[in-house]
């Protein structure tokens, strides 16, 4: 059974349609990457399953269960976590002090302040910095460090190579490849970078506009056919819709 | 002599301006909302203290003891009825209808107190009196000193507790960004409703030393809010120690004032008020971080 | 973008509706009638007409300032005080009483002006307490001035030179010509390219500066003008009640029913603290003498319309219906997608 099921989920903002009819399915372990071009609606979409924004139709369901309007704490205590885009630390608190609080209102389980520093071991040293005060890929490895203190089953990760140097985001994927060695972690991941996403999901979904138009296993999917996905190329429309 | 025991007088009454005050800035600092039924919550616990005390015939510090977990249910009441829903509207309305609570509470307190202006002074024997003399003639009243030690210690009890308790980084955590605070599992409606609940212990603290120290009537709210509101930006909005500072600074002008003219007195407070936030703007842009280490964003 | 896709044909952009026109029409024609009212009102209803001219001027610059500045003022008593204690000095200066009635709103509108550059730079609730203390240090230093004599007070003594009824007359008359024309003031400042910025910066301060909107110039009008219009109330009801005590007229209580007829009206839109103000002249009318309960009633409802009722009467009635009878805005008519409906 799949641990996260998306049926036909749509989202707004205002007037604006930007998620629709979204479904996919992600089983205990995957990866799943997300790609598509900016407003295509994949920020909308993790937010929505992880309750931060509200669903205007479908279903969301984790371990069969609908989450209906659940609200987001109560989806975190269950087991999915979203590292938001722009990381949002609490950048008056110390690095500790972000990885604490979640620890202390999430889910128990393997992840602690030790072994979060085990698997981003360049945190050791910023524990009592405050989060405020730390460069872009030191606040990207806090901010997944203090997703994965709530214990998520489902890691939802968006954006998480953005606006950081080359140099941090080896590093940052370095560190989430211990993560994914575990097994057990569901993560479905925003990544505007193709090739990292490829080589990091087992499964790609591609969204335009709102909708996932083209899912497969990372295996079997070319860069070209993503890249026409991406950009709507294969379709007679010329990507709008009527 | 005369202006150096102004001066030590002015700190005591600081201390008591500290105590009023750290409750609003407690609120604002979580919430952004500034509660303009402060004052008024305050003399209300000021008559539910006087009123187990009356009834009960206990000290007054027994009495509180009672009041602390009435007003921490208030607060909890406040926020899950009146603050939570006016946050949701926009910034203006907590404004309205905390100012409309002040209006009901003022006016329901007169509807059963009674005009008459109260005190606790009788309650609490020697103590309302009794000091120390120093050199040159200086007195120094208990009451004062003990104001000023409670004073003390209930911010360094806040700031403790905001510092190593787990409820702490939560209330600190909503307060920068309760979205993302829902992220990582915590249950912003909760925390709020406990912030509350803490500042309204606060305000019980505060109003019981109001009525120790002097009198009040059901009217006397507003005047109380004044205050609170001048020492938490004379000493830089939403910090700890410095709202402390503000309140000796705006109790020293005030005693100051009071030398000059019988209305002195709170000309000299709002004048002291007006000329710090001049200065304030005058340098715009340096700005105080606050006891949630966040730049105060309300001003200007 | 999708939504602007999906509706038929581009909108329509509207200012004037026949209801409108019809409103205006009606309105003028009343104004007209109210122009004779003491030649048939009696005494007794001229005198409480003043009264809800005055009550019609507070609400509406209460409104002004809160539903287009976005600035909640618990401090607007202070204008409402100096309005009086201004009209008071002059009169006792030599000046006509009239005249000092008229000049004392002037005087304060031109006095708010650099106190603007001070008060703007607060916000939110720190504007509204902020004004609150002013509003207080404004009523101790008048009570300095030894003409007052403190909270004794004094009496607009210049005031009784004339005849009883012929004094009733011209306080209607002044109070009617200043709601008019402040009023009027109000209508014609939102119409305007300023009013499309106030209302811009209702919405969002900083989006509209980033759009150019000149924020700062913007508020200061409306300050102005609502500071000008509060003291033209106070002046006028020193002209009905002649005795001025610092403490009645500097009270917060004022601001109080100014929330109450602008909330229960409709904070932000034009028509509604004119409806404000003919409710809460009737409530008054009918439950001031209950006292305290009268004012636990106020309280209350303004906190309740706060919470539940955010666009007061008259919003809601113009939500619903699509009416607005006094075109400030402008009406942009468009077919909503039916698979957006549920999105207002």
């Amino acid at each position: 059974m799949s641990l996260l099921a998306v049926e036909n989920l749509s989202a707004r903002h205002g007037l604006l349609q930007a998620v629709s009819g979204v479904s996919f399915t992600a089983a205990e372990g995957e990866i799943l990457a997300l790609v598509g071009a900016n407003g295509a609606g994949k920020t909308t979409l993790l937010r929505t399953i992880a309750g931060s924004h509200r669903a205007a139709g479908g279903r969301i369901s984790f371990e069969g269960a609908d989450l209906g309007t659940m609200r987001a704490h109560r989806r975190v205590q269950l087991g999915i976590a979203l590292v938001p885009e722009g990381r949002r630390l609490f950048g008056a608190m110390t690095v500790e002090e972000n990885l604490k609080v979640a620890g202390a209102n999430g889910r128990r389980g393997r992840w602690t302040i030790e072994t979060v520093l085990d698997a981003f071991a360049l945190l050791k040293p910023l524990l009592r910095r405050r989060c405020g005060e730390l460069s872009g890929g030191q606040q990207q490895a806090t901010a997944i460090g203090r997703a994965l203190m709530t214990n998520p089953r489902v890691l939802l990760l968006d954006e998480v190579s953005l606006g950081l140097s080359p140099v941090a985001v080896r590093t940052v994927y370095d560190s989430l490849q211990t993560v994914i060695a575990q097994g057990d972690t569901t993560i479905v991941l925003v990544e505007q970078d193709l090739s990292r996403a490829l080589r990091i999901a087992t499964r790609v979904a591609c969204m335009l506009e709102g909708r996932i138009v083209l899912e497969g296993k990372a295996a079997d999917l070319t860069r070209e056919r993503i890249t026409e996905a991406y950009f709507g190329l294969r379709r007679g429309e010329g990507g709008m819709r009527a | 002599m005369m202006f150096f025991d102004q001066i030590l007088q002015g700190i005591f009454l600081g201390a008591y301006y500290a105590l009023i005050a750290c409750g609003l800035s407690f609120l604002f600092g979580v919430m952004r909302i500034i509660n303009l039924a402060h004052g008024s919550i305050a003399v209300l616990s000021a008559f539910l203290v006087l009123s187990l005390a009356e009834h009960f015939g206990i000290s007054p510090f027994f009495a509180l003891l009672l009041a602390v977990p009435v007003m921490a249910a208030a607060g909890f009441v406040l926020q899950r009825t009146i603050l939570e829903r006016s946050l949701r509207s926009g910034p203006l309305t907590p404004l309205l209808s905390t100012f409309g609570l002040a209006v009901v509470l003022d006016n329901s307190m007169f509807q059963s107190f009674g005009a008459n202006t109260r005190s606790l002074a009788p309650n609490i024997g020697d103590l309302s009196f009794a000091g120390w003399s120093g050199p040159g003639g200086i007195e120094v009243g208990q009451l004062a000193v003990l104001t000023l030690v409670v004073a003390v210690a209930l911010l360094s009890g806040l700031q403790a507790l905001l510092t190593y308790t787990p409820l702490g980084r939560a209330i600190r955590a909503c307060a920068e960004d309760p979205e993302t605070a829902e992220l990582v599992g915590i249950d912003a409606r909760h925390v709020y409703a406990a912030a509350t609940a803490i500042a309204l212990v606060t305000v019980a603290i505060a109003g019981t030393f109001l009525a120790m120290r002097s009198t009040f009537d059901p009217y006397t709210g507003p005047t109380q809010l004044i205050f609170a509101f001048e020492a938490i930006v004379i000493g830089g909005t939403g910090s700890l120690w410095g709202t402390l500072i503000g309140g000796i600074v705006l109790g020293v002008a005030q005693n100051l004032g009071s030398q000059v003219s019988p209305q002195g007195f709170l000309i000299g407070g709002h004048l002291a008020f007006l000329l710090v936030l001049a200065a304030r703007f005058a340098f715009a842009g340096r700005d105080w971080r606050g006891w949630f280490g966040v730049r105060s964003r309300a001003v200007a | 973008m999708k939504g602007a896709k999906d509706c038929e044909g581009a909108p329509a952009v509207r200012r004037w509706s026949p209801l409108s026109i019809a409103a205006i029409g009606s309105l003028v024609a009343l104004l007209a009638l109210l122009a004779f009212g003491p030649a048939y009102l009696g005494s007794y209803l001229t005198d409480r007409l003043t009264t809800l001219f005055i009550y019609v001027i507070m609400a509406s610059m209460w409104n002004a300032l809160a539903g287009y500045g976005g600035l909640v003022s618990v401090g607007q008593q202070a204008f409402f005080g100096l309005g009086a204690y201004l009209a008071i000095r002059l009169s006792y200066a030599g000046v006509n009483v009239y005249l000092a009635l008229v000049l004392a709103p002037l005087i304060v509108g031109l006095f708010s002006l650099p106190l603007s550059s001070f008060a703007l730079r607060l916000r939110g609730g720190e504007f509204a307490i902020g004004m609150w203390v002013l509003a207080e240090l404004a009523h101790l230093l008048v009570n300095l001035d030894g003409l007052v004599q403190g909270e004794t007070g004094i009496s607009l003594i210049a005031i009784s030179a004339f005849a009883p009824d012929a004094r009733r007359s011209y306080n209607y008359w002044l109070a009617l010509g200043m709601m008019t024309l402040l009023v009027v003031l109000g209508f014609f400042l939102l119409r305007s390219r300023t009013g499309a910025a106030i209302q811009a910066i209702r919405d969002n301060e900083d989006a509209a500066a980033s759009v150019g909107v000149r924020v700062f110039a913007t508020k200061r009008l409306i300050f102005v003008l609502a500071a000008a219009g509060c003291a033209a109330a106070g002046s006028l009801m020193l002209s009905t009640l002649v005795s001025f005590q610092p403490k009645t007229y500097f009270s917060v209580q004022w601001t109080a029913y100014m929330l109450f007829m602008t909330l229960v009206g409709g904070l932000g839109t034009f028509e509604g603290p004119i409806v404000g103000a003919v409710l809460f002249f009737l409530v008054e009318t009918m439950f001031a003498d209950t006292g305290v309960w009268y004012l636990i009633g106020l309280g209350a409802t303004a906190l309740i319309f706060s919470l539940f009722v955010p666009r007061g009467i008259w919003g809601t009635i113009s939500d619903r219906f699509g009416i607005q009878l006094m075109p400030v805005g402008y009406r942009l008519r468009f077919r909503v997608p039916s698979n957006a409906g549920a999105t207002p």
